[in-house]
């Protein structure tokens, strides 16, 4: 079984408590007094043994907790929902295995019980090594605490990831670099490096809104973009995907499934899930957001799916171009004509190619279409370009 | 008074008014510049009259239209019949009709001297004789009337009457040393004008008995009363169930009402040689009305019609196009309802391969098109893009054939054209010396020929000819803006000239925007195609390509500048619970595309062309 084979699947664990909620940040996640880990465990393990049959694949590459902040979950959790999985599934130790964890002390001291759990990566929520950054971000914690939470991770783990934000206000390529230079000397094999997004319905958007802070604009954002491209480049971790940075080989296999448009089981409130079934139809699932309805209805249930829709192929064709265009390998001409039965010169206006081409934002080779560097720093609007130019499905040209 | 309180429209309920004596009767018209009080004096006259009681009294009450009391200016002439015990003990009825100032309605002011004996030419005392202080005299001098100079807002501490009156003297050549020294916001020395109108102004001529002739100034829509038509009765008797007939169109009709406005709509028994009055009856709409057309009775018609007036003419022309294209059909009702009140300007149909389907208009000035634009949006609620006004442009075709271009987009291919012709006019522009400087050097920018510069104290009274099209580009902007709001102007077409004119297009990443192309002096084309070029540059967001803009001429580029692509794009984060909010999001910006206006593989959005069309400062 290969874990790039169009079979692969992944596990998504939603784990939706966080102390503090970030102004910034549109996951869904909650901050709740108390949490009943055992009901909660006993939850998600029979959310996944209820999903369990509706995926037709036994190639199962990753398991990936997220959240909300999934270190804030007792290990044993953990433990109890991959030993569920192993019944499940067979999980060796190829199979990825991570958790998104908080850098504080308090998780920090969890990462042992999270390593003996099972879990092989993390990908920590640094955000920031500037305090006053981490303060406009509004994280509890520091930088220095952060740092330890890295080293810590390092010890415990062979994988080890953490996030930034950047294109934070006022902040200059200068400024950007150097901390990204700071964050190379304590990085691993795995850098995931996010332009600062105002989300609808945040604290930031609000403030956003009326005037409160201003961030780069679309020049500024290019600039700190091409800067962070050519320094992780040269430090050995070059972007595979839009705002993901990693040694070749280290990539996150969790998320090349969703990029590479594979399927995914998801559990946890608010998780989302996309699994082909035998007749090679592709369904999006999505479970309750709240998390006490989610229990609830879990309880009740089994599971607590509140939307499950077909996907058409055109639908499914946007995902395919709108995840894949996001990595360096692009999307291969198989799995296009798999989608659509069409080549990729039959399925696109051929001037809108030649012009994409041309102005260099997109390569088509003999085995892949996909977006160059400059095309994936523009590629809202390269998307938007192609899927004007889609031919496909068309009366006259389908026979 | 024992009425109702006023609405302008709403009639009084009064017993109908007697006829007067022609000897007790003064017909006059309140001339001046603009904002030199012409409408509060008429205010102080009512008053003094008696024509309103306190509690109705606003200020410049006659300025009824919404449009008219927020920009406080006059657009529409009107009038109104007054009552004055004079001191000799005798009842006057005085008809005052009051006008615009602004030059786009001068046409307002010509009907309304057609009217009157005399007028009453107001100045500012404080700032003395104006370039329209000017056109308007001279228009009441043409129209042979007695006029009485008032030097105006004497309360304010800049008034100099002394310099003033010598000023009319000198610049105009009226005797001014009878004139009346007055305050119209205080109501100084109110009863000395109504005396002056009553001893210095002649009363009209007229026959009672001769057949009916009346001069029809002025006609528009009511609501309630539907097309009434202001009169002026020269001879004979005009009365309820008359028929009268229109002496140019030939239409008979039977009147239903006759009236005066005290300023109240007062019901009048008939009106007789020398009123000025309304008459209604079951007339559509205003285009039946001719104004400048002679009344008379249709069984005992006059045998000499009146000379009347020549229609106005628009001479500005710009597109206006529904910013939603489904508000097409509206749009034209709406311009066909304003039409009921406002027949000085014209549309028809046009569409653009930018904006869509709009209609072209025509208006008397900036001023004018200003006013409709905005009635449009407000009282019709509508959203509209104008496009850049433009002159009326006579094209002389190889053929022999003289073709009129309303429309820069319709000009024919420039091998048919044996020469274009443009209109001129004739500008007077007062300014204080200080700015004299670059005012002339405007001028001359602008293609003006010299005609005159004389000093009156320490300003300048500059006369020039003038291309229109340069007038309506943005000449009277920056006359305002380099005088400091100190100049004033004033102007009447002249004549038709040959100009090395062209046609620059405007084109977005290679294709012509019909929209933007427009008629330029071959000297200008640079310079303006840089600056549109420029603007559009500012305009346009950027794009995923990068988007070349040219002006041209014919087929050679005179102006370039390029949007260069935009150089970030993308979002940050797309994991598996965005996928289907992110496609979702991907289908509704697709949609959306369809609100811009496509030029190839480039979207302008509604808002760069509104921008790109102001007019001005392009
Ligand atoms: N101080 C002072 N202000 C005056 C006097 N008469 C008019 N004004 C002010 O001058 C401004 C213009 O007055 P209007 O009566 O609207 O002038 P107008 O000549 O009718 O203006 P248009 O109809 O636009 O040409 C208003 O703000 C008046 O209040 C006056 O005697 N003294
Ligand atoms: C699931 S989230 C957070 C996981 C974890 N709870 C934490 O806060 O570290 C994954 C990452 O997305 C990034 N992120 C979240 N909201 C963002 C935003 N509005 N703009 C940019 N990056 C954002 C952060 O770097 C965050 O670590
Ligand atoms: S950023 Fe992380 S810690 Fe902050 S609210 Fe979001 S999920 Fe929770
Ligand atoms: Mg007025």
């Amino acid at each position: 079984m290969s874990t790039t084979g169009d079979d692969a699947f992944g596990l998504y664990v939603h784990w939706p408590f966080c102390l503090s909620k970030c102004p910034y940040c549109d996951f869904n996640s909650h901050v709740s007094g108390s949490v009943d880990h055992g009901q909660w465990r006993r939850a998600m393990v029979q959310e996944l043994e209820t999903m369990a049959p509706w995926v037709c694949s036994q190639n199962l590459v990753s398991i990936f907790f997220g959240g909300g902040t999934p270190s804030l979950m007792e290990p044993d959790t953990v433990a109890e929902i991959l030993s569920a999985a192993r019944q499940l599934w067979s999980v060796g130790p190829e199979v990825e295995i991570t958790l998104e964890a908080n850098p504080t002390s308090v998780e920090a001291g969890r990462f042992r019980g999270f390593r003996d759990a099972g879990v092989n990566r993390v990908s920590l929520g640094v955000q920031a090594l500037d305090d006053d950054a981490l303060k406009f971000l509004g994280r509890d914690h520091s930088a220095s605490e952060a740092i330890a939470a890295v080293e810590i991770a390092h010890a415990c783990f062979s994988r080890v990831s953490f996030d930034l934000i950047y294109a934070r206000p006022g902040q200059t390529v200068t400024d950007w670099t150097r901390e990204l230079r700071q964050a190379l000397a304590l990085a691993g094999e795995h850098l995931s490096l996010y332009q600062l997004t105002i989300e609808p319905g945040t604290a930031f958007h609000a403030i956003h809104q009326r005037g409160g802070f201003a961030i780069p604009d679309n020049d500024e954002g290019g600039a700190l973009y091409e800067a962070t491209g050519e320094t992780l480049a040269r430090a050995g971790l070059p972007a595979y995907e839009i705002s993901n940075h990693a040694r070749p080989g280290a990539e996150c296999r969790h998320n090349l499934v969703y990029w590479r448009a594979q399927d995914y089981l998801g559990i946890g409130p608010g998780a989302h899930g996309r699994l082909t079934n035998t007749a090679g139809q592709c369904r999006a699932l999505r479970t309750h957001r709240a998390p006490a309805t989610w229990l609830e209805r879990v309880e009740r249930d089994g599971h607590a799916i509140t939307e499950e829709a077909a996907i058409v192929p055109e639908e499914r064709l946007t995902e395919v171009l709108m995840m894949g265009l996001r990595l360096r390998e692009g999307v291969s001409r198989d799995r296009l004509r798999r989608e659509t039965g069409w080549t990729v010169e039959a399925l696109f206006d051929p001037t809108m190619l030649t012009d994409l081409i041309g102005a260099g934002y997109i390569d088509i080779t003999d085995t892949v279409l996909r977006a160059t560097p400059s095309g994936r720093q523009r590629l809202n609007a390269v998307l938007a370009a192609l899927l004007e130019a889609l031919q496909w499905p068309s009366d006259a040209a389908a026979e | 008074m024992p009425d109702g309180p006023y609405v302008p429209g709403k009639f009084a309920r009064r017993p109908a008014l007697p006829m007067t004596d022609l000897s007790h009767i003064r017909n006059f018209s309140i001339i001046a510049h603009i904002d030199h009080g012409k409408s509060t004096l008429a205010d102080r006259l009512i008053q003094y009259c008696g024509g309103l009681a306190d509690r109705d009294m606003k200020e410049q009450v006659l300025d009824t239209m919404d449009i008219e009391r927020e920009r406080g200016i006059t657009i529409k002439a009107q009038a109104v019949r007054l009552n004055y015990i004079a001191d000799d003990g005798e009842t006057y009825e005085l008809n005052l009709m009051d006008t615009p100032g602004h030059v786009d309605f001068a046409y307002e002011v010509s009907r309304s001297l057609a009217a009157c004996e005399g007028s009453l030419l107001v100045v500012d005392a404080s700032q003395g004789v104006e370039a329209q202080t000017l056109a308007n005299v001279y228009q009441a001098i043409d129209a042979n009337h007695e006029i009485i100079p008032v030097l105006n807002k004497v309360d304010l501490p800049a008034a100099e009457p002394d310099r003033v009156r010598a000023q009319i003297e000198e610049v105009i050549g009226l005797d001014a040393s009878d004139a009346v020294e007055i305050s119209a916001k205080t109501g100084l020395n109110i009863k000395e004008v109504l005396e002056a109108l009553v001893t210095r102004l002649p009363a009209p001529k007229g026959d009672p008995d001769a057949p009916l002739k009346a001069l029809l100034v002025d006609s528009w829509y009511d609501s309630y009363l539907g097309v009434m038509t202001l009169v002026r009765v020269y001879d004979g008797t005009i009365k309820k169930g008359q028929r009268v007939r229109m002496m140019q169109t030939g239409a008979v009709h039977p009147i239903d009402r006759v009236g005066v406005f005290t300023p109240k709509l007062t019901e009048a028994k008939e009106l007789g040689p020398g009123a000025i009055g309304f008459v209604t009856a079951a007339i559509k709409t205003v285009a039946d009305c001719r104004v400048g057309d002679t009344l008379t009775d249709d069984r005992k018609p006059t045998a000499q019609a009146l000379v009347g007036f020549k229609p106005s003419v628009p001479v500005v022309f710009s597109g206006l196009f529904p910013v939603d294209a489904a508000d097409y059909e509206h749009l034209r009702d709406s311009l066909n309802k304003l039409r009921l009140n406002d027949a000085s300007f014209s549309f028809e149909a046009e569409s653009s391969a930018a904006l869509g389907f709009g209609f072209r208009c025509g208006f008397l000035g900036l001023l004018h098109l200003e006013i409709i634009q905005e009635r449009l949006e407000r009282e019709f609620d509508l959203d509209l893009i104008t496009t850049a006004p433009s002159v009326v442009y006579r094209v002389k075709m190889n053929s022999g054939e003289t073709k009129e271009l309303h429309n820069p987009s319709d000009m024919p291919d420039v091998v048919r054209i044996a020469s274009i012709e443009e209109p001129w006019i004739t500008a007077t522009i007062f300014v204080p010396d200080d700015y004299l400087g670059p005012i002339l050097s405007l001028c001359t920018d602008r293609r003006g020929e010299q005609v005159e510069l004389t000093y009156v104290g320490s300003r300048a009274m500059v006369v020039y000819r003038l291309p229109l099209n340069e007038v309506v580009f943005d000449f009277y902007d920056r006359l305002k803006s380099i005088s400091r709001g100190y100049a004033s102007f004033d102007y009447q077409i002249d004549e038709y000239r040959e100009g090395d004119l062209v046609r620059m297009s405007l084109l977005v990443n290679a294709e012509p925007v019909d929209a933007l192309s427009m008629i330029v002096h071959a000297s200008q084309a640079e310079p303006r195609g840089r600056a549109l070029c420029g603007r559009l540059k500012d305009l346009i967001p950027r794009q995923l390509f990068k988007i070349p803009i040219q002006a041209a001429i014919g087929g050679k580029v005179i102006a370039r500048e390029t949007i260069s692509a935009m150089r970030k794009d993308v979002t940050a984060k797309c994991y598996g619970g965005d996928i289907s909010r992110k496609r979702k999001l991907l289908d509704k910006q697709k949609k959306g595309k369809k609100k811009m206006r496509q030029f190839g593989r480039v979207d302008i959005p509604q808002s760069a062309f509104i921008e790109a069309l102001k007019m001005g400062d392009a």
